[in-house]
């Protein structure tokens, strides 16, 4: 019974893994842009519903709805100036920049916040509150929202991808930009959509860690941005639902390690995180053709 | 093909001033200067690394001058994107097709009507000329024959509704029946009322469709005219470099052109990778030689040859067919 406990808690933790994953992994499918930055994005999405709250006493689980949209345009404007200059100069410029993004939030957060732990939500009956299964398994509401949340995400992006004129576009871009500049279309436009999509995403995901656990200013790089990696990586490079297993992997794995050891929850995730990259560093889910 | 209207009356529609343009170090084109007319078929024909590509590549937009103007409508767009310029009506059928390869035949036509222009070209009517395309509209290109994927591009490049059509080495990689019926397709586009700019290394092939022809050596034009105007022997002495008394057994035109058309190379079922298939062996890129030993006294491109066209087909091969065959081989111009 510990075991399916684990098991579920695993899953579900993993929908939060995916959403932080599947922002950078949609940059880097799109752009080729490895964006360190990415941990610390959530951690400002974070901060971000914390100040929208604060000002606007907006409820904190509709929070999301302004501050996806700040982060969104903020994305669109960081990719057409920052890192389009960077992919400008070579796609190793990207790391360098998006590193130093990484930390230059940080230290601007350390400044003008504080180095406090800060939390969404506390005492809000639906983010902090539970259901029992049985004698044994205790699920928070707050886990199962999240991973619908992320579930919600990536039905919609795929749908987006598919189906609409700008997910085309997209596509088309991540195959071959210079084509698509034959077509007419404008390449930094669509980078920068991609960014905005992926911003939003990481808003999204860090206003969920904010109210699942604590973040403060080193959150992003500490935690965050490596769970995504590790996601990422195990489900597979530019594979959207691949994200989503990634998460559960690396959710079920952190689970049933802390079950062993407390101190082993970490541990376990990257060794199966190096367990795949050795095995399949292809990820789990194969890839689809790319040219 | 019908001849130009407007041949040094009216203004052109496209018209390229003293074009100069560098690959790093190297000058890819010379001071190239030429005026498409409406309604005209225009080739640029010659051998391999003459600047073929980079001068199309240079009216789309992907390459800088340094020096020079491109004039469309009476207008400079040295200064517009690429992607302004397509949707001003300069499209481009790249060179190895350069189709989005995880997208199906219809998403990639789909995409190049996303900014169209308003004219004749519908998709629907790019599944009427190629007619098996309807049926085949949900695969993916990446699984079509190299034929089908160079009618894919084209239908790409149509739906735009450009009004100059830039044609990029429509031949390469693909066997001679197969250019030949995409060739048998040009009167059915020209008839909506196109302009096409074409580069072809197929030298017979580019005499056959256009109204006007010219030949680019080294980066520099050695033979400019009406394919009725000008004879085989200046053809082959202007693709070559060659002097008019040099160059043994150049006579038959025509006749060596066709080795050429190779039949469909490694590369032709994936677009984008195509380049990679042609690249092997290549000894010279740019710099193809202009001045084999024979080419001395009014050789066309022996002066100003590079320094490292020294290791090129010209101190190799003893014959201009050879030349050719050879050429026909080695990569474009594109990848370096």
């Amino acid at each position: 019974m510990v075991w399916v406990n684990d098991i579920i808690q695993g899953i579900l933790t993993g929908g939060l893994y995916a959403l932080f994953a599947c922002g950078l992994s949609l940059m880097f499918g799109v752009m080729k842009v490895v964006n360190l930055a990415h941990g610390d994005l959530a951690v400002v999405g974070g901060y971000v519903a914390l100040g929208v709250i604060t000002v606007t006493h907006v409820p904190v689980l509709w929070s999301f709805l302004i501050v996806v949209p700040i982060m969104a345009a903020g994305g669109y404007v960081l990719q057409r100036t920052l890192i389009q200059a960077a992919l400008d100069r070579g796609v190793l410029t990207t790391l360098i920049v998006t590193f130093g993004l990484s930390v230059v939030i940080e230290n601007a957060l350390l400044q003008f916040v504080n180095a406090n732990s800060h939390s969404l939500g506390v005492g809000n009956a639906i983010i902090t509150g539970s259901f029992s299964l049985g004698s044994q398994i205790q699920i928070a509401y707050l886990l199962v929202l999240i991973f619908a949340v992320a579930v919600v995400v990536l039905l919609g992006l795929q749908y987006f991808l598919s189906a609409s004129r700008y997910g085309r576009m997209i596509r088309a871009v991540a195959d071959d930009k210079e084509a698509a500049q034959l077509s007419g279309i404008d390449y930094r436009h669509v980078f920068g959509i991609a960014a905005a999509i992926a911003f939003g995403t990481v808003a999204l995901a860090g206003i969920g860690y904010g109210m699942y656990s604590q973040f403060a200013p080193t959150t992003g790089t500490d935690t965050i941005l490596l769970f995504a990696f590790a996601a990422v990586v195990i489900g597979g490079l530019g594979s959207l639902w691949g994200t989503l297993l990634g998460g559960v992997v690396l959710g079920v794995a952190q689970q049933i390690g802390s079950q062993i050891n407390v101190s082993d929850q970490v541990l376990a995730g990257y060794l199966v995180f190096l367990l795949v990259l050795v095995l399949r560093p292809q990820g789990l889910t194969t890839r689809r053709a790319q040219s | 093909m019908s001849e130009p209207q407007g041949r040094g009356g009216d203004t052109p529609l496209l018209e390229v001033r003293n074009l100069t343009v560098h690959h790093g170090q190297l000058r890819a084109l010379d001071q190239i200067s030429l005026q498409v007319f409406a309604g005209e078929v225009y080739a640029i024909i010659g051998a391999n690394g003459a600047g073929k590509s980079t001068l199309l590549r240079t009216i789309a937009g992907l390459h800088h001058p340094t020096e020079g103007s491109i004039r469309f409508d009476g207008k400079d767009i040295n200064k517009l994107r690429p992607e302004r310029r397509a949707t001003g009506g300069i499209v481009m059928v790249p060179e190895g097709r350069r189709l989005f390869g995880s997208l199906t035949v219809e998403e990639n036509l789909q995409v190049g009507a996303t900014y169209a222009r308003k004219g004749p070209w519908t998709i629907e009517r790019v599944y009427e000329i190629f007619d098996w395309m309807a049926q085949r509209r949900s695969q993916r290109t990446a699984q079509l024959s190299g034929g089908e994927q160079q009618s894919v591009a084209i239908g790409r490049a149509l739906v735009a509704n450009p009004r100059v059509l830039l044609l990029d080495e429509l031949s390469l990689g693909l066997a001679p029946v197969i250019v030949q019926r995409i060739y048998a397709m040009l009167p059915q586009i020209l008839a909506t009322g196109l302009t096409v700019l074409l580069v072809e290394q197929d030298v017979s092939q580019a005499l056959r469709v256009a109204s006007h022809i010219q030949c680019l050596l080294e980066g520099r034009t050695t033979l400019e005219g009406r394919p009725s105007d000008v004879t085989p022997e200046q053809v082959e002495a202007a693709y070559f470099g060659l002097g008019p008394q040099a160059g043994p057994g150049t006579t038959e035109g025509s006749g060596t052109t066709a080795a050429h058309g190779t039949t469909e190379g490694p590369g032709t079922t994936e677009g984008p990778g195509t380049e990679e298939g042609y690249g092997k062996g290549t000894t010279a890129e740019y710099g193809t030689p202009g001045s084999p030993p024979a080419g001395g006294p009014g050789g066309y491109g022996g002066a100003g040859s590079p320094p490292v066209s020294g290791v090129g087909l010209g101190g190799v091969a003893p014959s201009g067919e050879e030349q050719l065959l050879w050429s026909g081989s080695t990569t474009s111009s594109r990848g370096s």
